[in-house]
């Protein structure tokens, strides 16, 4: 079958649907939301109409450089965390029979899907005084007593990385399984240790597919939104935490659409970033 | 006219003319094979006659009605494309039932053509079968089966055998060059492979960069060639350049040859000859003088490489006429002038 | 040696990734209604609260009623959408698929504040419906990429075959591609059922005031506190997933759907 172009209107039907629902439900609220950047917080309703740039100012602010500060330094926290233990993990499980990878594909499926409210109270579970690990350390002799672990900043930091875990892996994962496994063989003719060989020839192969997935991995991140309200105290809180905080409780939906607007900056400046650096891989 | 009729057929791609003003007709009940390099555009010809393709210029007229317009699904033909396209989700039986099945045949008539048909590619009881169960000869069957089903007015094959290996594709020609040959089918097949084009085809079309270069029996392409393409491309032969000395005669490889049917004014060309019309003889006597370089026998054939002014040339013999000749010797050639093909330059 | 150390790296990533789901586990099956663990005593009455206490049992139906039809517009988004520009060459028309996986790739919260403003200037703010719309356009990338992935892997020359064989546009369709683009079609509604379940944003920012899904439902649980009823749900959650899960991974190729191809398409 050769792709022709689309000849006749009735050729295009199958566009329509589609075509229709994206532009109405996805383009035009993406729009509403910039319109309403520009214009007034209106106490009794959600906004009132104009256009000022007044939200966007607000930005200039000490509080509102802490948060993105601390929402940016969070992200790269867990994208570093993710790749260092992903890589590996990802390169052994791509190299596992058959079988064996498709029953960690349904775990990371799994993990990966529960709702950012699951994870958040799983592991405030597990960080809690009377149902927490540090039980287990009491009850083995480590720890004299119990305690509780949150909120704190370790306990966001552990919750957004398992999380952000199985995005990693299935991220690397394509890039993984089609690394041609020649090339550590070759590396281990030449008298390389599986570890060496690992370093000195898959990581190198891989090096812009791990950038990319930095990349990624810190816009999946950036994204978090509940897991720092759980686990952590309000100077933890990210620009995501923000956002929802100004749209539903402080009622100031044109500020929480100015700084959706800039994160949306932020992430397609990173998105373009990767694709470029998926260019040069390709290249390479 | 019954028959496929093929009118100044062009197929333009952009700039580039993958079929060039083709004029080819093929009366009913005949087996034609499209023979050339890749890229000769046979193919892009076969999918413009199954409507695959739409040409950009010229008609396609099947038994005097003009189809060139006519969308694929309607032109009632068989196919049998060179992945073979067997639904993975469909049995054999399913398969080869599915033009019937779209056609809305009864139900019980599906089943007595598809057993019918499995009975003719000797895979009666295989009906059930998963389609992935089969071998590569077997599902070459299936799909010839599957393409027979409605009893086409057509039969065209893309590259049908060029998976299997050399073994079976022999066997497989014959066998369906037997079929074509019991049903009476009007058939087509694409073939880079000259033995097979030569082993099935009523007539051989030999194409090279989108024009048909010569379309004849197989025998007349071989003995023949139209233009040194066609003799280059159909088996082994010497390419050796003359020039006319007039009445029959002509400076070749720097001896002088006769009898040689050179037409009036042509004072320069090619000959054509077969490395089996190529004869050694002693030195001398109005013979070439060449010099052997390499003896390659083959058990069957014996080939002998010679240089003769500048120029090399083979001669093959069988071995019951095995020349006693060896590296290095100086030995005399002769051209049986009959089997020289005078072709232009 | 050389299989003792990979082995014990997959394990402690496998640990991390259980243990928070362990413990919860453990804290799902206390008799009394006490975050505990190990647990004291053994009961499953917190799996049957789900289904006993109505306030739960009704934002588990929001959570399923709103997933399955979520899934399904998804669905009906991208197969005409991917069947299009599989049968067509239209390349101006992949402007289309980067609007579909836009949402997905964005941090949900633009996606939720997006939805939330469409449907206050709209005037449908609240209304459940809205819910639906908003998770089939945040999750239709997931339809999209495993359709995607489906048509690539359809030998184009079997629609070919199947038109020398009589076969128009729409029969070809019901007859040949359907069939094959099954299994991913079912991949795809499989994706976007389980993560719409587990949504909580998007849900939360459109309908959080008027309806209750399951994770809303937690949310708002655990703001007033602990209830044993979260953990039972957090594990009927994760055995949903993995069951699902399993299944795409039993009827179809999963490896080959996250990107592992024996022969690349690139």
């Amino acid at each position: 079958m050769r792709r022709e172009a689309p000849q006749k209107f009735a050729d295009y039907g199958p566009l329509f649907f589609p075509a229709a629902m994206l532009t109405v439900f996805f383009v035009i609220p993406f729009a509403t939301m910039i319109a309403v950047s520009f214009f007034k917080r209106d106490p009794a309703g959600f906004y009132s109409t104009a256009f000022v740039f007044d939200n966007y100012a607000r930005f200039l602010s000490l509080f509102f450089g802490k948060v993105l500060g601390f929402s940016l330094f969070l992200a790269i926290a867990v994208a570093i965390c993710c790749v260092l233990i992903a890589v590996p993990f990802t390169y052994l499980l791509s190299r596992a029979p058959r079988r064996t990878q498709v029953v960690w594909l349904v775990a990371l499926l799994s993990v990966l899907s529960l709702s950012e409210v699951i994870i958040g109270f799983a592991w405030s579970t597990l960080f809690s005084r009377t149902a927490g690990i540090t039980n287990l350390f009491v009850s083995i002799g480590l720890m004299s007593e119990a305690v509780a672990l949150n909120p704190s900043f370790g306990a966001v930091l552990t919750a957004m990385v398992y999380q952000a875990l199985p995005y990693t892996v299935l991220v690397l994962y394509p890039a993984l399984v089609r690394l041609d496994p020649t090339l550590t063989e070759a590396a281990r003719t030449l008298g390389a240790s599986p570890l060496k060989s690992f370093f000195t020839v898959v990581i190198p192969a891989l090096r812009n597919t791990i950038v990319a997935t930095l990349i990624m991995v810190f816009i999946f991140a950036l994204g978090s939104y509940l897991l720092p309200q759980i686990l952590g105290r309000p100077q933890h809180w990210t620009l995501s935490v923000l956002i929802t905080d100004q749209a539903i409780y402080q009622s100031n939906m044109p500020f929480a659409a100015a700084m959706a607007v800039f994160l949306v900056l932020v992430t397609l400046g990173l998105v373009g970033l990767t694709v470029y650096a998926g260019r040069k891989g390709e290249a390479a | 006219m019954s028959g496929l009729a093929l009118q100044n057929v062009t197929k333009e791609f952009g700039s580039f003319t993958a079929v060039k003003n083709v004029d080819l007709a093929v009366p009913h009940g005949t087996f034609v094979c499209l023979l050339g390099p890749s890229g000769c555009g046979k193919t892009t010809l076969m999918r413009m006659i199954a409507g695959l393709d739409l040409p950009t210029g010229g008609a396609i007229r099947l038994d005097g009605a003009d189809i060139t317009r006519v969308p694929t699904h309607k032109r009632d033909l068989g196919m049998v494309f060179q992945s073979l396209a067997l639904f993975p989700h469909l049995t054999v039986g399913e398969n080869i039932a599915y033009s019937l099945r779209i056609r809305g045949v009864a139900k019980e008539d599906q089943v007595k053509r598809v057993n019918e048909l499995l009975a003719m590619i000797h895979l009666s009881g295989y009906a059930d079968r998963p389609v992935s169960k089969l071998s590569g000869g077997q599902r070459q069957r299936v799909a010839i089966a599957r393409a027979l089903a409605i009893s086409p007015k057509l039969f065209l094959l893309d590259e049908p055998l060029s998976a299997l290996d050399a073994k079976l594709r022999e066997a497989m020609q014959v066998e369906l060059r037997q079929l074509q040959q019991r049903l009476g089918i009007t058939t087509i097949v694409v073939t880079h492979d000259q033995r097979e084009a030569m082993t099935m085809a009523d007539t051989v079309v030999v194409m090279n960069s989108g024009e048909i270069r010569q379309a004849a029996p197989p025998v007349e392409i071989y003995r023949r060639p139209a233009d040194t393409f066609v003799a280059d491309f159909i088996g082994m032969t010497n390419l050796i350049d003359f020039a006319a000395e007039g009445a029959g005669r002509a400076s070749v490889l720097g001896t002088s040859v006769e009898g040689l049917a050179i037409p009036e004014g042509l004072g320069q060309g090619v000959l054509s000859v077969r490395p089996e019309d190529v004869h050694l003889t002693a030195p001398g006597h109005g013979a070439i003088t060449g010099k052997v370089t390499f003896v390659r026998d083959l058990g069957g054939t014996i080939e002998t490489f010679l240089e003769a002014g500048g120029k090399q040339v083979v001669a093959v013999s069988m071995p019951n006429a095995r020349p006693d000749v060896s590296v290095g010797q100086e030995v005399g050639i002769r051209l049986s002038p009959d089997a020289c093909v005078v072709l232009k330059s | 040696m050389s299989t003792f150390l990979p082995r014990l790296y997959l394990g402690l990533v496998g640990l991390f990734l259980s243990l928070p789901l362990i413990v919860v586990a453990g804290v799902s099956v206390n008799e009394k209604q006490t975050l505990a663990f190990p647990p004291q005593g053994f009961s499953l009455a917190w799996y049957g609260q789900i289904f006993t206490n109505s306030e739960w049992r009704n934002a588990l139906l929001a959570s399923v009623t709103l997933a399955t039809v979520s899934a399904a517009l998804a669905l009906l988004i991208a197969l005409p959408l991917t069947w299009f520009l599989w049968r067509r060459h239209a390349p101006w028309a992949n402007i289309f698929q980067l609007l579909g996986i836009a949402p997905f790739t964005l941090p949900p919260v633009i996606t939720a504040l997006g939805m939330l403003t469409f449907w206050a200037t709209t005037g449908f703010y609240g209304q459940p419906w809205t819910a639906a719309i908003s998770h089939a356009i945040f999750f239709v990338t997931l339809p999209l990429v495993t359709l995607s992935l489906g048509f690539s892997s359809i030998d184009r020359s079997l629609v070919e075959a199947a038109a020398t064989m009589g076969a128009d546009d729409r029969t070809v369709f019901r007859t040949i591609v359907l069939p094959l683009i099954l299994p991913y079609l079912v991949s795809g509604y499989a994706f976007a059922f389980v993560l719409s379940l587990n949504e909580y944003i998007v849900a939360y920012m459109t309908v959080g005031f008027t309806m209750e899904t399951l994770p809303i439902k937690i949310f708002n649980a655990l703001r007033y506190g602990y209830t044993p009823t979260m953990a039972s749900v957090t594990i009927l959650f994760v055995a949903l997933a993995a069951v699902i899960f399993s299944l795409v991974a039993r009827f179809g190729d999963l490896p080959k759907l996250l990107g592992a191809m024996a022969n690349s398409e690139k």
